[in-house]
């Protein structure tokens, strides 16, 4: 086939070779380029190696107290970069005993089978924080007993009416199986009378998303930590306790429970500054503006 | 000599791309079964055991599965019935200024991320159902519309090619014999083009099953998931259970075990799904 084409395509084949070394050319000039940036990029890694980097995350709960003091921390220290993020409890205790992150962060006390599969585990605790049952601003009422908060999420009263407001169907609101504010809930709520959330509570993966559905929904009743509650939605009082810091602090509202930053073995030098920092009085009074309990 | 190592170069670099995908798939099944066995070795209680509850050690994802069909299944049937007569149109009756406003829209339609019109469904759809036909608003029904509208672009697409490529001839030969139109639709033009509208809708179903983030927005997730009796109950489906546990779930516990072992279930359904679509568009062609 070359043949047959060789005396009339001469110049084109020798057109083809041409255009061929060209982009050979360029696709080297590319290369070279590329290599350069990319060793330019290297290099700049390596000179910055006195940028230090510390990852914290879970419990969405103590998420806001970390946030925080990481800002502070970093306005400080203009070489520290401190990357924090959520994802629950069980998450932050799993990433830092698999050592994906520096702190871990937590809503509840560290269970045996964690204890079991990563042993090194050290949680200190950074701050205490309660447990508030919310309903929406448009709701009448304005507190429960113990035993009536039980049964509602339990779902033996499904009416409003039942415990003296409006006659509509109560929706129960509530996070999903392994968050730390659940089974702080169950542990004060309900176990103690034996029961169980109901089947059809809905489920809210953040105490943000159930403080937006108690927004919206003027039928919902669900649980926050106390630090998610704010004046767009209505805390109960419990036993005509409310739920404020002060009446937690003195003993008299009936839930409270610990925050914990958890590291894999001794916190090392810059793990030990960060958990200083919340424990200090600055990071304490983070927490304290954040709306949960100092730890002094 | 140069030339042919080039040539042995690059007929092995294209080998590689091409197995490469193969591998990726393999690796994907062999960590997932690694990972769910032990929560599929339940057996019985875990395929027909009724009561989702990690707490208590109940893995059972009978009623979450019959879920997530009742969602997909009826998603599709809203898609086919607004998606097919929208095929006819577009491929038979439609002006051409019609054509070009209505089929850039559709294809739109399938840029909008999942999370976009899960936002849309939460705050637009939700108190809507929750105002005008009561219950939660968060329910089968918003889940059906929202996977609906995700489906809708590819059943119109897909239907409509294949509409398209019914031969002329036999449209004309009909038209010839004296039938009208529509019966010409009916009679000749959709039963010639079913296979590709059948394979469009079980694809159709297959992503829909798989949809997570829209999905998982509308629903309403209960506690513990039981088999729903109405529209306007709240359901999980598989995609949205393994969503909200994952984070939560223990590492290493059964727990963990059990939502691989739902990817496993998701994915056999799916890819049963493919190959469903697959056979149904050979048997099309070879027909």
């Amino acid at each position: 086939m070359c043949h047959s084409f060789y005396f009339g395509g001469g110049d084109i084949m020798r057109s083809k070779t041409k255009t061929k070394s060209k982009k050979i050319t360029i696709g080297m000039r590319v290369s070279i380029v590329g290599i350069i940036v990319f060793a330019a990029l290297f290099a700049g890694c390596i000179g910055d190696n006195d940028i230090k980097t510390l990852t914290v995350a879970g419990s969405t709960t103590v998420l806001p107290i970390n946030q925080e003091c990481a800002r502070l921390m970093m306005d400080t220290n203009p070489g520290l970069k401190i990357s924090v993020s959520g994802g629950g409890s069980g998450h932050g205790i799993k990433s830092v005993g698999a050592g994906e992150i520096n702190i871990g962060a937590a809503s509840r006390d560290i269970k045996s089978e964690e204890m079991e599969t990563y042993p090194d585990l050290k949680a200190v605790g950074v701050g205490k924080d309660s447990v508030a049952i919310v309903v929406n601003r448009a709701n009448s009422i304005n507190g429960l007993t113990m035993d009536e908060v039980s049964k509602i999420f339990a779902g033996e009263i499904t009416n409003w009416k039942e415990v003296g407001g409006e006659d509509s169907k109560i929706r129960v609101l509530t996070r999903e199986d392994g968050s730390g504010t659940r089974e702080v809930f169950e542990k004060y709520v309900l176990k103690p009378s034996l029961r169980d959330i109901s089947k059809e509570a809905s489920v809210k993966p953040s105490n943000g998303e159930v403080r937006a559905t108690v927004k919206t929904d003027d039928k919902s009743i669900g649980y926050l930590s106390l630090g998610y509650v704010d004046t767009s939605i209505k805390a109960l009082g419990i036993d005509g306790v409310e739920a404020t810091v002060e009446n937690v602090l003195a003993g008299n509202y009936p839930i409270v429970r610990t925050l914990y930053l958890v590291t894999n073995g001794e916190p090392d030098k810059l793990e030990s500054e960060f958990i200083d920092f919340v424990l200090s009085n600055d990071g304490q009074g983070v927490v304290e503006e954040m709306g949960y309990i100092s730890v002094k | 000599m140069n030339k042919v190592n080039v040539e042995w170069v690059i007929e092995k670099l294209l080998f590689i791309s091409a197995i490469s995908s193969s591998f990726i798939v393999f690796f994907i099944i062999i960590f997932m079964l690694h990972e769910g066995i032990p929560a599929l070795a339940i057996g019985w209680d875990f395929f027909f055991g009724m009561d989702w509850s990690p707490s208590n050690n109940q893995f059972g994802i009978f009623p979450i599965v019959v879920s997530t069909f009742v969602v997909g299944i009826g998603s599709l049937l809203i898609a086919a019935f607004i998606g097919i007569p929208a095929a006819v149109y577009l491929a038979e009756f439609s002006p051409r200024w019609v054509h070009s406003i209505v089929k850039p829209c559709v294809e739109m339609l399938v840029g909008i991320p999942s999370i976009v019109l899960g936002f849309f469904g939460l705050m637009v759809l939700i108190p809507l159902i929750r105002d005008s036909l009561g219950g939660w608003g968060e329910c089968i029904l918003a889940g059906w519309i929202i996977l609906a509208i995700m489906t809708l672009p590819h059943v119109i697409s897909i239907s409509e090619d294949s509409i398209r490529a019914v031969p002329k001839g036999f449209k004309e030969a009909s038209v010839a014999l004296g039938a009208t139109e529509l019966q010409t639709i009916r009679k000749v033009i959709l039963p010639n083009a079913r296979s590709g509208i059948l394979a469009s809708l079980i694809l159709g179903m297959g992503n829909a099953i798989g949809e997570t983030m829209a999905v998982l927005m509308v629903i309403g997730n209960p506690n513990i998931p039981w088999i729903p009796s109405s529209i306007l109950e709240p359901v999980s489906v598989l995609t949205s259970v393994i969503v909200i546990g994952i984070n939560y779930a223990v590492w290493g516990s059964m727990h963990q075990h059990a939502l691989f072992a739902i990817g496993i279930v998701l994915f056999a359904i799916v890819a049963i799904l493919n190959a469903i679509t697959t056979t149904v568009i050979r048997k099309g062609v070879s027909r």
